[in-house]
């Protein structure tokens, strides 16, 4: 997020850039500080899954490092790799990517979203994105020189993205629309009717749709629809997705971009200049994991399904309204009714109940006003939590 | 359905009718009424705790127990497995493909329970030819449950 306070009042004794500055160290990172300090939290706030990694997946990295894998791959990412990945996304999206040439092994989505904002930003160039949205997608704009221009969506809507209002900000210096969804921290998937608007406004303003699909597997009794494989957008999209939602691999670090040729190669420029390739033992796990990962995926998502449901269905007993989320292993549950702001009803949760939840502000002013929990938590957590919850807010319910 | 709720069972026979209606979104009537008849049909077998006796002092000796049979007319290995898994100390009971037929599980209180068994017991069934029998030195898992050593995954308090 970026901070609304004034720049410069970090540091005075080293010289700290501007643009760092203008990013904000995060209302979040303070709590998570507080956490730490505190005994038996329960903690919905960390957005992860809470499986090991599936061990076939583990084996295949041992077995590669026994081996002696432990050199650079080329900067692109083992062709292996990149040619299982190019049959993943035929197979799933019907896309056709050229492994040798529109396929980046990135360090987990979070360096693609960075490579590809530098990649295609010139400064003061503007991105489109929905508020609220994932935390570093202004950060890796602002870090590019560009300009983060969000877009308002309401939990009336489900909190998708509207067409209309995106071409409403549009200016002559708008390159891009940044989206994610599945989303993070709404847990909100756009329909396929939806999502077709977006890409037709970006097709029309001959803008790039920047699409993060970290959660593309997470889906609840509704299909994910990929932008790039939409009517004539694979040319007006890039394309990210990742290993570490669906195969619990989070700290792996391994993620991709897929994109017409003239923009990998720029994102492949400063790639290997800043980063030379994505660490190879988790490359090699990732090939597993497009091989054979199917089923030990499908039975974490089949497990998150069921908290969903519990999690939905326990905070609106509460009294906290909740829209069905219906992908990614969020819940976004309105805190209005407390009269608190997200940041002091997650600070008194914290403190008062010990149960961990993420302030909705942090997402974006919309996010204001909820609080974002995670479910890829024990179930017996998940209904301990949502007993803590239910004595807090029985306290502080404004009557 | 059933097959929902008989995953969420496997994995955990303690969850309540009221929990598995709310994570598969069934009423729980609905869910307590599969549940009997699954118990009813002996689709469920029966709910069970899985121990560690290791943690306590109670001597578990365990054996496994390859058997080589000849069949019996009409009935094949039928009828001389039932004979041989009506002992309450037989565990589990499998008839397997490879160099012999069955492999019993059994358990008892000691190798010279245990040797009783098979000599006195298991050798002397009609159709019974050839045993071996190996006792087991440490179980490292149980049904899916690593014995020792088991460490939850452990999150570190991060951002997002």
């Amino acid at each position: 997020m970026v901070s609304k306070s004034k720049p410069g009042v970090y540091s005075k004794k080293y010289h700290i850039s501007k643009r760092t500055n203008q990013l904000s160290p995060s209302g979040i990172r303070k709590f998570f500080d507080l956490l730490a300090s505190i005994e038996g939290v329960i903690s919905l706030g960390v957005g992860e899954p809470d499986y090991a990694t599936p061990w076939h997946i583990v084996e295949s990295a041992i077995e590669s490092l026994e081996k002696g894998q432990t050199m650079y791959t080329s900067n692109l990412g083992m062709p292996e790799l990149r040619q299982e990945l190019a049959r993943y996304l035929h197979h799933h999206y019907d896309l056709q990517y050229d492994p040798n040439t529109e396929l980046l092994i990135t360090v987990g989505v979070s360096e693609a979203m960075d490579l590809a904002m530098r990649a295609i930003l010139d400064p003061g160039e503007e991105v489109i994105m929905p508020d609220p949205h994932y935390v570093a997608y202004d950060a890796c704009v602002i870090l590019a020189g560009g300009k983060a221009v969000t877009v308002p969506t309401y939990e009336e809507d489900g909190f998708e993205l509207s067409a209309a209002d995106v071409e409403a900000r549009i200016t002559d210096k708008t390159r891009a629309i940044f989206i994610g969804y599945p989303a993070n921290p709404t847990g909100a998937v756009m329909s396929r009717e939806k999502m077709g608007e977006i890409a037709e406004v970006a097709k029309h303003y001959g803008l790039l749709v920047v699409s993060d699909e970290i959660y593309a597997k997470l889906v609840y009794g509704v299909e994910h629809t990929c932008v790039a494989a939409l009517p004539d957008m694979r040319e007006h999209t890039i394309l990210f997705g990742g290993f570490s939602k669906a195969y619990a691999m989070t700290g792996w670090r391994i993620g991709y971009a897929a994109a017409p040729k003239e923009i990998i190669a720029a994102m492949t420029k400063i790639h290997q200049y800043t980063m030379m390739c994505a660490s190879t033992m988790a490359q090699v796990a990732a090939i597993e994991a497009l091989r054979s990962g199917e089923e030990s995926a499908a039975e974490m998502v089949e497990d998150y399904g069921r908290r969903r449901l519990v999690m939905v269905k326990g905070l609106c007993d509460i009294g906290l309204s909740c829209f069905e989320p219906k992908g990614a292993f969020y819940a976004f549950p309105s805190i209005k009714k407390t009269g608190m702001t997200s940041e002091e009803f997650a600070e008194a949760l914290l403190k008062e109940e010990k149960v961990a939840v993420v302030p909705g502000s942090a997402f974006g002013d919309c996010g204001e006003g909820y609080v974002r929990c995670c479910y890829a938590t024990s179930m017996a957590d998940i209904e301990e939590a949502l007993a803590r919850m239910k004595r807090f807010v029985s306290k502080h319910q404004r009557s | 359905m059933l097959n929902d709720i008989l995953k969420i069972l496997e994995h955990d026979a303690q969850t309540t009718p009221r929990q598995i209606a709310e994570m598969t979104g069934m009423s729980q009537a609905e869910v307590s009424k599969l549940i009997k008849q699954a118990l009813k049909d002996r689709t469920i077998l029966k709910y069970k705790a899985i121990v560690n006796w290791d943690q306590v002092e109670d001597e578990h000796v365990w054996a496994l127990i390859e058997v080589k049979l000849t069949p019996q007319k009409d009935v094949g290995f039928d009828s001389v497995a039932e004979r041989i898994y009506r002992f309450p100390q037989t565990r589990t009971v499998y008839l397997v493909s490879g160099t012999y037929d069955l492999f019993v599980l059994v358990v008892g209180k000691s190798n010279h329970e245990i040797a009783d068994f098979v000599s006195q017991k298991l050798s002397h069934i009609e159709g019974v030819n050839e045993t071996v029998t190996q006792f087991v030195l440490k179980r490292y898992k149980e049904d899916g449950e690593i014995v020792e050593g088991h460490e939850e995954v452990k999150r570190q308090p991060v951002i997002l």
